[in-house]
């Protein structure tokens, strides 16, 4: 799984321009799922058949990224965040168009660090003036961060980890799920980092009985980092709680029971902050049962996001598990 | 003229009933099926049998006041409706409720403020509207608590092709709209002129959730910001510049083909274009996209100065250009368009 890593996060898709990320799944998957169609925002639905239950799980494609608002004379481009980025996350990250144009964040003097804003920066792609750059690059093109996948051993590290790393996992399942106990919907979703906005048109559109997300999550296991009881290596977590949704308790307990009778370690996730596509599923219609089962990610929204292989591998045993288990509610 | 017209109507959000009387009026030789719906969406329904359905979306409503309580002096007291900033509030000239009862957005004389409030901006909850009413029972008997407070602005020309008045945000949509609904298409295309965008995006979610489009364009009225002290990457739009097509706003990423489109038929037809060039601010299309199963959605825009102010100025050229590249837009996609 850590070559289909690799690839995933190498690939280039911020929120709304999946398109590169989607084919690679597609490829991926194609062999081992029923049906695939692409919804009108982007979604990638792949269906396996198996019983009478829709089942949607939802692992995200998009990654945070910028876009081109403005070109000043000299050529350097001005741009506002897809998603949520830190100003100070940018300093000495290169970013990349996807068109391969690579470039360089720089900013305005500023008296303190502090006062670092998003629209006191600019992405110098290495011209000189505003014809040259418009050669390579247009107003609303949007880069990615720039940033290779390095193996580590059991702990691997990249851009993007948030959320390909769940594609990954989902893709893997799909691979190795023997009996479905239900219709699984499989949907790569677009647009999460602006706002859910993939999901919540998937889920409308499949009307699932059940649906998980798949996502990372943050850890408190970082030197005076935040207080939270979840730690790489220690398994995939089964969340109660984020920003976007309290996850459906009796899902909860499901995905708690499926893992406990597979002895799959797995660690119960509090999310202060943050939102998944489980909170846009689970208000869909007239609501649908959702949980979500997070992959602990260390320095998310960053270029160097870092997960525990073991993790991952455990993830791929409980979502697997999960699609074989009918849920009785 | 229609702009005038609508420019000067009495529609803030929720009480877009002038508006809508306008639109009426002037559509109708050229529209012979309307809907309307529980929230006061105005669609004009154009039927055909073959072609993708197009829904169009410009929204009537604009920012404005409502009365919150009048005062033993008779003074009116308000809250705001929609996104105004409070500095543009003092000293303006207001319209109260239907009866149009005019009046004067007041604040407490310089010399009685003190020093610390004079270098601040006056909030809203300071300020008054003066009917010049001396007591509560007559003020009660001209106005009441809940009627809407629009500015008391007056359409104009001025300059080269310019034109200034309020609420061109979204009455420019509107315009633009209508324009585009005096003409026959061979697909069928719904105009839903909607209600209540500027206090959340409200009727037009609804809206294409009645009409299922399978793609739809929204028309806006939007900020334009190339003055002094502003820095050219911050100018949003530019005045006389063309229609401006937005990739993303706070809302929404648009669709990526029928933004290719747009441009190759402005380019193809010599229509300048511009992008929308600030990410903040949501719009109608963030809703439309997000209903049901998904809808694909793009936004055009006329540029317009001072927006959600008394008074904001915009091209006649831009409007012109907007209409032509939409119903441009309209004809190529005829014979379908695979989003």
């Amino acid at each position: 799984m850590k070559e289909l890593i690799k690839r995933l996060v190498e690939a280039y898709g911020p929120a709304g321009s999946e398109d590169q990320v989607r084919a690679l799944i597609g490829s991926e998957i194609k062999d081992y799922v029923d049906e695939m169609h692409t919804d009108a925002l982007g979604n990638l639905i792949a269906i396996k058949k198996g019983g009478e239950q829709k089942i949607m799980f939802a692992s995200h494609m998009d990654e945070i990224g910028v876009m081109v608002t403005h070109i000043d004379e000299k050529g350097f481009l001005r741009f506002y965040t897809v998603g949520g980025m830190s100003p100070h996350s940018l300093i000495g990250n290169r970013c990349v168009f996807e068109n391969g144009t690579v470039g360089v964040f720089g900013f305005e003097r500023v008296d303190h660090i502090k006062d670092l804003a998003i629209n006191k920066m600019f992405i110098d792609i290495g011209v000189d003036s505003r014809e040259e750059a418009k050669a390579k690059v247009k107003i609303g093109d949007t880069a990615a961060i720039k940033r290779e996948f390095n193996d580590l051993g059991n702990r691997l590290v990249s851009k993007a980890m948030d959320d390909r790393v769940a594609c990954a996992v989902l893709i893997e399942a799909l691979k190795q799920v023997e009996r479905p106990a239900y219709d699984i919907y499989a949907v790569f979703t677009t647009q999460e980092e602006v706002g859910l906005r993939g999901a919540r048109v998937a889920a409308y559109g499949i009307s699932p009985d059940l649906g998980i997300a798949i996502d990372v999550t943050r850890t408190g296991d970082t030197p005076k980092g935040i207080t939270m009881d979840v730690e790489l290596g220690k398994g995939p977590t089964v969340k109660v709680r984020d920003s976007s949704l309290l996850c459906t308790p009796a899902v909860r307990r499901f995905m708690q029971g499926v893992a406990e009778q597979n002895g799959i370690e797995y660690q119960l996730e509090v999310l202060e902050a943050g939102g998944t596509d489980a909170g846009a599923i689970q208000l869909t219609k007239s609501g649908i049962p959702a949980g979500v089962m997070s992959i602990p990610c260390r320095y998310i929204h960053t270029a160097s996001e870092m997960v525990d292989y073991r993790d991952l591998e455990n993830g791929v045993k409980l979502l697997t598990k999960i699609m074989e288990t009918p849920y009785n509610g | 003229m229609l702009l005038k017209k609508l420019s000067e109507a009495f529609g803030p959000s929720g009480f877009e009933h002038e508006v809508r009387e306008v639109l009426k009026e002037e559509l109708k030789d050229h529209v012979k099926e309307w809907k309307y719906d529980a929230l006061g969406n105005l669609i004009a329904v154009k039927q055909a049998e073959t072609g993708p359905k197009v829904m169009l979306a410009a929204h009537m409503d604009e920012c404005g006041l409502m009365i919150s309580s009048i005062d033993s002096a008779g003074l009116l007291h308000f809250h705001k409706v929609g996104g105004l900033d409070d500095r543009v509030l003092v000293s303006k000239p207001v319209l109260i409720g239907k009866k149009r009862v005019p009046g004067v957005i007041g604040a407490k004389a310089i010399h009685l403020q003190r020093p610390e409030e004079r270098t601040q901006v006056i909030a809203h909850r300071s300020l008054f509207i003066d009917i010049g009413a001396t007591s509560k029972e007559e003020a009660q008997s001209m106005v009441s608590v809940g009627d809407y407070v629009v500015f008391a602005t007056t359409f104009g020309e001025f300059g080269e092709g310019m034109v200034k008045g309020k609420s061109f945000d979204d009455r420019a949509g509107c315009t633009v709209l209508a324009e585009v609904l005096k003409e026959e298409y061979s697909m069928p295309v719904f105009g839903a002129f909607t209600v209540q965008e500027e206090i959340g995006l409200r009727g037009a979610g609804v809206a294409a959730y009645a009409v299922e489009p399978d793609l739809a364009i929204v028309l806006e009225g939007t900020t334009c910001s190339d003055v002094p002290d502003a820095e050219a990457q911050m100018y949003c739009t530019n005045i006389g510049n063309g229609p401006a097509i937005t990739i993303m706003d706070a809302s929404v990423i648009t669709n990526k083909k029928m933004v290719a489109e747009l441009i190759r038929l402005a380019e193809e037809n010599n229509i300048p274009y511009q992008f929308k060039r600030s990410i903040t601010g949501g719009s109608d299309a963030g809703r439309i996209n997000q209903t049901k199963s998904g809808i694909p959605v793009v936004v055009v825009s006329v540029p317009c100065r001072y927006i959600h102010s008394p008074v904001s100025a915009m091209k006649i050229s831009d409007l012109e250009y907007t209409t032509q590249l939409v119903k441009l837009f309209l004809r190529s996609i005829e014979g379908g368009f695979r989003v």
